[in-house]
């Protein structure tokens, strides 16, 4: 380890302990803000760890996160199973469906993946209120745990120092080099002796155990899960730009594009909540004219220029 | 024969808002995600001029097409061009052109939901219809025959006349269709522009018999990527089967196991193609 | 000179776009430390012959093997695997990689792989070989084409190829420049190197070549040392037409 690593693992560990530290000094609207914010920067870290060196835009956060949540949610109420054997049942569900959808799509052009992840969560959204509504009879999926907003903060925080730690040791390993290789070139990954598509599958896969672990965790906020709630083509586009607007080509980019974001979001939702979709829409144009790196990227053109 | 019937005419429909898509990707290069929500706004048109004066749709999709076509040719000239201007390969492009369209059509749900934000419905020649026996909604078999006459039209425009010429030529070669003297640029912009006016031609026959609201132009522009993906890009011949094909198919599926899983239906027929013709359902397979 | 053993022999190689019979039952060997020239005419299929030993492309009928490795079906990642490398026709650098990093590519998922600290040293110490020992920390979008081009076929050697294939290594280069590349390429022959390497430049092909095959229409059409296939009547004519 180099002494700028060294650093870094220093900053983390400050700003872990601090995040650590909230619910003791701040609770109700605050803690419920930092709560949701937590959500996303396990989310958009995760999502980067794909969707940043391949470039491919997965959109299939919202079915992992709905898996997530909908298993426990089915598995609290139909089958008397306990939280904790479904957060982690429901991970391990998402991480095969992942890889079957990876193998499936990720073999060819990029746009074709791109495009399956787009409807995706509607899909099984539709699957899954079929199946519910036939064959489990339409009840109500409860999630009544002894959770309190606190204590959910502090799992999805662990979750993220999780995602964080593991961004890192893929980001030294060879398999992030060879994604990183991917990302620039896929015809030169290949002649130096890279599986492409198991690498991209690999990374898709873990992508989608996080999201479904985060949308277990959740759960028990909602209390009562429905499909057309947790199913939510919104979110995968959320994760999406909150990544974009930090910057997806450093580890720790996502977190500077939530918090901001999650800030505006809450603050747009609660004044103008009929205009939410249209600010989404403006900032994914803004994004892609303006600040195509993300912040980071930003502040290291600034810091580059004053360095010259 | 109710499902075959009433399956082909919703694929005809399919088939144009495909087209429209087809020419925008294949030509243009741009996966353009906000195509539903194009065809959307050509429902939304139709919804307001009949509501509001009685105008029939058919009149209104007169209005429609040059209206979506100055849209999309500014939609392509000043957000689009910037981004192939600037991008330095055909990944890149792909990646900007993808979350600027995502931009676009969430801009534009977000405009519509906030002047509509109900469904868009109305009853348009909701009278039945008897053919080979069975019995169809009259709307249904106007829409299809609208459909038919706009994809022939176009058919004959890209195959006889000297612009569709230039058209073909830059989607089967953007550089060479550029040596050999064709403003690819204007054919870009073009074929963009035309494909809008076909999506939302489109919208405004669907909205007819389908009832749209303002943010269910995603599910569409799904549809419209299935079927050019089955299809093969850039073959309009191909994207028109795989269009009767998903009409078929989801009507199939509406009508014996439930309306509910009409996307799931489209999903398993894209996993197909993906699995076993990714190539399209005509195109060769090339490596 | 004594005869060596065959490292590589492809046999009755075809390859079929469509109607197209871009490559017609090829057959050559190339043999150990063998410097091996494909020449021919443009869409000879010269470049296609190396995709598919690479697996770029699939093969349609025919055979390749590599030692006593079949590489005919396999895809392009398990044939470098076996220790195939190669470079392209249109210089191809990993533009986010920094200098080094693109060097460890090379070696990272080879046959003989490295990773960390030592690919670390064992790149640095090829960029050296090659002259770009200097320019390791350069920004990587300012290296000159030749610098590019080492740069690729730096990557290439760092896994140790059992068999190196050049695709018109040398072509874009000024004059001066191709006399450095040519020089380089000679220094890995002499270092008992096995290459097969498809060429337009004659003066490369005469003065690196032990043997060469001569392709027209996917076809080949002479075998020999570089004067023997130069002279022989068939190749000029394809070169030159019928007249």
């Amino acid at each position: 380890m180099n002494s700028g690593e060294m650093k870094f693992l220093v900053i983390g560990v400050v700003l872990a302990l601090g995040a650590a530290s909230i619910p003791i000094v701040s609770d109700g609207y605050w803690l419920s803000i930092a709560t949701t914010a937590m959500m996303y920067i396990a989310l958009s870290t995760s999502w980067t760890l794909f969707s940043g060196p391949t470039h491919l835009i997965a959109l299939s956060t919202g079915a992992f996160f709905g898996i997530g949540g909908y298993l426990v949610g089915s598995g609290m109420s139909d089958y008397d199973q306990s939280f904790w054997l479904m957060a982690i049942i429901a991970p391990v569900v998402a991480t095969i469906l992942a890889m079957l959808i990876g193998l499936a799509t990720l073999r060819l052009s990029g746009v074709y993946f791109v495009i399956f992840t787009l409807g995706l969560a509607e899909m099984i959204r539709n699957l899954v209120s079929w199946v519910q509504n036939n064959f489990l009879g339409s009840r109500g999926l409860y999630v009544l745990t002894d959770f309190t907003e606190a204590h959910i903060y502090w799992m999805l925080l662990s979750v993220a120092t999780i995602v964080f730690l593991a961004g890192w040791l893929i980001n030294r390993s060879r398999l992030g080099f060879a994604l990183r290789i991917i990302g620039n070139d896929e015809q030169v990954a290949r002649h130096v002796g890279i599986n492409t598509a198991w690498s991209k599958v690999i990374l898709f896969m873990t992508t989608g155990f996080f999201a479904a672990l985060v949308g277990a965790i959740v759960a028990p906020r909602y209390s009562y899960i429905e499909p057309n709630v947790v199913f939510s083509p919104q979110l995968s586009f959320l994760v999406v730009i909150m990544a974009l607007l930090g910057g997806i080509h450093r580890l720790w980019g996502p977190l500077v594009g939530v918090i901001p974001f999650t800030l505006i979001w809450e603050a747009i939702s609660i004044s103008f909540p009929n205009s939410t979709t249209l600010f989404l829409g403006l900032s994914f144009l803004l994004i892609v004219y303006f600040i195509p790196n993300g912040f980071v990227g930003l502040f290291e053109n600034l810091t580059g220029r004053m360095r010259k | 024969m109710d499902i075959l019937i009433s399956g082909l005419l919703l694929g005809g429909t399919y088939a144009l808002m495909a087209m429209g898509l087809n020419l925008q990707y294949g030509v243009a290069r741009i996966m353009n995600l906000a195509n539903g929500e194009m065809l959307v706004l050509g429902g939304l048109a139709a919804f307001w001029l009949f509501t509001a004066s009685a105008i029939s749709p058919l009149i209104t999709a007169l209005v429609v097409a040059p209206l979506a076509f100055a849209g999309n040719w500014l939609i392509y000239r000043y957000l689009l061009l910037p981004l192939v201007r600037r991008s330095k390969n055909q990944g890149q492009l792909e990646v900007d052109s993808i979350l600027a369209t995502f931009g676009i059509s969430f801009a534009l749900v977000g405009v519509m939901v906030s002047i509509h934000g109900e469904y868009i419905t109305y009853s348009y020649l909701a009278d039945p219809f008897s053919i080979l026996g069975s019995t169809v909604a009259l709307n249904r078999l106007v829409a299809f025959l609208a459909a038919a006459t706009i994809g022939a039209a176009l058919y004959i425009w890209l195959n006889r006349t000297y612009a569709g010429t230039a058209v073909r030529a830059v989607s089967v070669d953007t550089e060479a269709a550029g040596l050999v003297g064709i403003n690819v640029d204007r054919i870009s912009a073009l074929a963009f522009a035309l494909g809008g006016a076909v999506t939302a031609v489109g919208g405004t026959l669907i909205s007819t018999f389908i009832t749209l609201d303002a943010s269910i132009g995603v599910i569409f522009t799904m549809k419209a990527l299935i079927i050019i993906i089955m299809g093969g890009v850039g073959d309009i011949r191909g994207a028109i089967i795989a269009a009767l094909i998903l009409g078929l198919v989801e009507t199939t599926v509406a009508t014996v196991i439930d309306p509910g899983l009409t996307l799931a239906a489209a999903y398993v027929i894209f996993l197909a193609v993906l699995l076993f013709r990714p190539q399209g359902l005509f195109g060769r397979r090339t490596s | 000179m004594t005869p060596r053993d065959t490292i590589l022999q492809v046999t009755n190689l075809t390859k079929r776009f469509g109607g197209l019979v871009a490559v017609n039952d090829l057959t050559f060997q190339v043999r150990e430390h063998e410097v091996m020239g494909i020449i021919g005419p443009n869409g000879s299929g010269k470049s296609t012959t190396m995709n598919l030993i690479s697996g770029a492309l699939k093969v349609t009928g025919g055979s390749i093997i590599l030692e006593d490795h079949d590489l005919t079906s396999l895809p392009p990642h398990k044939i470098a695997r076996f220790g195939v490398a190669r470079t392209f026709q249109l210089v191809r650098i990993l533009p986010h990689l920094s200098v080094v990093e693109n060097v460890i590519a090379g070696t990272a998922f080879a046959h003989k792989a490295r990773w960390g600290a030592e690919a670390e040293q064992f790149a640095e110490a090829l960029l050296e070989r090659l002259e770009l020992g200097d320019k390791k920390n350069q920004d990587i979008g300012s290296l000159t084409y030749i610098d590019q081009k080492r740069l690729e076929l730096a990557r290439a050697l760092a896994s140790e190829p059992e068999i190196l294939l050049l695709d018109e290594w040398l072509a874009g280069l000024n004059p001066s420049e191709l006399r450095i590349g040519i020089e380089l390429i000679s220094q890995l022959r002499e270092e008992g190197r096995t290459i097969i390497l498809v060429e337009h430049v004659m003066d490369a092909i005469r003065s690196l070549c032990d043997r060469c095959v001569v392709m027209n229409s996917g076809k080949k059409i002479a075998e020999g040392t570089p004067a023997e296939v130069l002279s022989d009547k068939e190749v000029i004519r394809a070169y030159l037409g019928d007249e």
